[in-house]
């Protein structure tokens, strides 16, 4: 491997090595830690996460942020939940349409950053405010799903040895990171992607089509965290509209401890999948631990967050004094 | 500086929309203007907006100097619940917290100055990290919003912590000369933030730092100091927001405590005027921006509308002002792009 493969690689290794290393350490301190089981429920607990970091990724990548994802999550769960109950859709039917408005707010906020050259953080964070309130508008009460195609859809599973299983919420996750990581390094949009995080000005300048890989990408985080709003009404069977809240930091905060910097043109699909494991760690270790306070969680979170910030600003200023 | 185009101030559009919404209630909400003396202080609609209205316009104050930067501070909510806690464990002393045994004698003026400094504590982290480690504002703050929710839990060991003290909810509930507390705290806070910011060089050496950093540097604006200062106003203003909420309910509850007040703040501030690039920014019209989105909550409480539509509605005036503002100030933003 050349010395620049190997610097692009490093912040993403340093990430694998923490991930292995915590799950090691926290199977060595708690009995029954280090089965496949709980290292399945890592998955399929942050599937809606893991779903909304994929897109996430994308928009960081361009050096935008999308703070919508939470309340889209909570808002295509809750109209999922609605349709299905109140109309007599197909429950295939019923789940897509809210993909479809994930597609079209996307569609529309990437047009406004796009086309205006308006700041990311605000139309996002318009488009939080708006979902949200949609979603409350629909139905302020949780609403149960019960249909036989939903209910098979949500117990499906595929067994694995040592009890672990497989369940519809983690194949969606390893799908999506699959695709992810497939657009992002093999796709003529993902060199795109790439090549307006490092400049937009040199991207407009070599002739790449800017606007139209930003729709795209907010259309991608669209629907993604659509995506995951479906994951998450599988996963609980019922739709409320306050899910997802705070979701959008702890989606940036995977993805930032994944490698990828928030200025854009620099990370990976993959990375945020280690950041999604290293979040779901924690979580299970502080249930394993049983004493330790749930507030505890956060705060190790904070901290871990700084010591990959810390760590990363470390490597790139080496970077900058090596000369290349 | 940059040169303006025409007379217009950057805060036109917020004062426009917020005269819109004025008239709107002049015409369709009948009383809504009535002002009547009772027990010896106003009450009405519009003393209303300016008291609950009070808290984020503290935030936006020292949001926009932040902004004016070229950061943003997403800390402030979690920054508003250390301060409410801090303060309400140490009048209520719950016994399992951390700082439960510190003991003021109940001294209102200590209580305060202690909460104060934990929020002044959180802005130095802020400004440290931002100056010193060159972390982006966004990630830096980002930080203290995750954990500082987790710190402020720790200090009240999980619980909501509760409280009766006479002196310290007048914060928020008394009335001096006839109008409710809040105002007057927000009223000294925007004179003080002018005239410091307006008599004094910092505030052009603050939009200096905001517009062009290496130039700054190279004309002597020690921008370090300038950014660790601002973060550190920043989280005091939210420490006293934090109080002001407290106090208000005579209780502190780490997990609501300002939650979504940091979107609502740097709102206030672009819908003010102020970009999010850094430079030219302008307290009036933050100010006008807390109390646009202010007075649109009200309305809609007034009106018996169900309160979720302020959230849509808020997402309509965000994008609304935002696209009025960049295409009065295309040229601007053309330029903002490095060759």
């Amino acid at each position: 491997m050349s010395r620049e493969a190997l610097k692009e690689k490093l912040p993403v290794t340093i990430t694998a090595i923490v991930t292995v290393l915590m799950f090691v350490l926290c199977g060595l301190h708690f009995d029954r830690f280090m089965t496949l089981r709980v290292f399945m429920n890592l998955f399929s607990d942050s599937a809606f996460l893991g779903v909304v970091a994929v897109g996430m990724t994308f928009v960081i990548l361009t050096g935008g942020i999308d703070l919508s994802v939470g309340s889209m999550v909570g808002c295509t769960s809750i109209m999922a939940a609605w349709l299905m109950q109140n109309t007599h859709l197909h429950t295939l039917v019923a789940m897509s349409i809210p993909l479809l408005f994930g597609l079209a707010i996307g569609a529309i906020q990437g047009f406004l950053v796009a086309r205006f050259s308006l700041p990311p953080f605000l139309i996002t964070l318009a488009g939080l405010f708006f979902c949200r309130g949609l979603a409350l508008r629909i139905s302020q009460e949780s609403l149960q799903i019960d249909r036989p195609t939903f209910n098979d859809l949500a117990s499906f599973s595929i067994q694995l040895p040592g009890k672990a299983s497989l369940p519809t919420a983690s194949i969606v996750l390893l799908v999506v990171v699959a695709l992810g990581m497939l657009i992002a390094r093999q796709t003529r949009f993902g060199r795109n992607v790439y090549a307006i995080g490092g400049s937009a000005s040199s991207a407009t300048l070599m002739g790449l089509p800017v606007r139209r890989t930003l729709i795209l990408v907010y259309m991608l985080s669209g629907f993604c965290s659509a995506l995951g709003g479906a994951v998450f009404t599988l996963y609980t069977s019922s739709g409320n509209a306050i899910s997802g809240t705070g979701l959008e930091l702890d989606a940036i905060a995977a993805v930032v401890i994944g490698g990828t910097l928030l200025s854009g043109g620099y990370g990976s699909v993959f990375g945020s999948l280690l950041g999604i494991l290293i979040l779901g760690i924690i979580q299970t270790a502080i249930t394993f631990q049983g004493t330790l306070s749930s507030w505890w969680t956060r705060i190790v979170i904070g901290v871990l967050l700084l010591t990959f910030m810390v760590a990363q600003k470390l490597i790139e200023r080496a970077a900058k004094r090596s000369g290349s | 500086m940059r040169s303006q185009r025409g007379p217009m101030p950057i805060w036109f559009w917020a004062l426009a929309f917020l005269a819109g919404v004025l008239l709107f209630n002049l015409i369709f909400t009948p009383g809504f203007f009535h002002v009547e003396v009772r027990e010896g202080r106003f009450f009405g609609s519009l003393v209303d907006i300016l008291n609950r209205g009070a808290p984020v316009a503290l935030l936006s104050l020292g949001m926009t100097l932040v902004i004016a930067t070229g950061g943003i501070d997403l800390s402030v909510g979690a920054v508003m619940a250390i301060g409410g806690t801090v303060a309400a464990c140490l009048i209520a002393h719950p016994p399992d917290s951390p700082i439960g045994g510190l003991d003021l004698h109940g001294s209102t003026p200590m209580i305060i100055c202690a909460a104060l400094f934990a929020a002044l504590l959180c802005g130095l982290l802020n400004g440290l990290l931002v100056s010193f480690l060159e972390l982006q504002p966004i990630i830096a703050t980002l930080l203290l919003m995750v954990a500082g929710r987790g710190i402020a839990q720790l200090l009240a060991d999980g619980k909501i912590v509760t409280f009766q003290a006479k002196g310290f909810e007048r914060i928020a509930t008394g009335t001096t000369t006839m109008l409710p507390n809040p105002i007057w705290i927000a009223f000294v806070c925007f004179a003080l933030f002018g005239l410091v910011t307006r008599r004094t060089s910092l505030g052009l050496f603050i939009e200096a730092t905001g517009s062009n950093p290496i130039a700054a540097r190279v004309a002597g604006v020690n921008a370090r100091g300038i950014k660790i200062t601002v973060y550190a106003l920043c989280a005091v203003m939210s420490g006293l927001a934090g109080i002001i909420g407290a106090a208000d309910i005579q209780a502190a509850d780490a997990n609501n405590a300002g939650l979504y007040f940091e979107l609502d703040a740097i709102l206030a501030v672009s819908v003010g005027g102020t970009s999010l690039m850094g430079g030219r920014y302008s307290l009036i019209g933050s100010i006008v921006g807390a109390y646009l989105m202010q007075t649109l909550t009200t309305t809609i409480l007034t009106r018996g509308v169900s309160p979720e539509v302020t959230l849509v509605l808020k997402a309509v005036v965000v994008v609304a002002v935002c696209l009025l503002q960049a295409t009065s100030f295309r040229q601007l933003f053309a330029k903002k792009v490095p060759a």
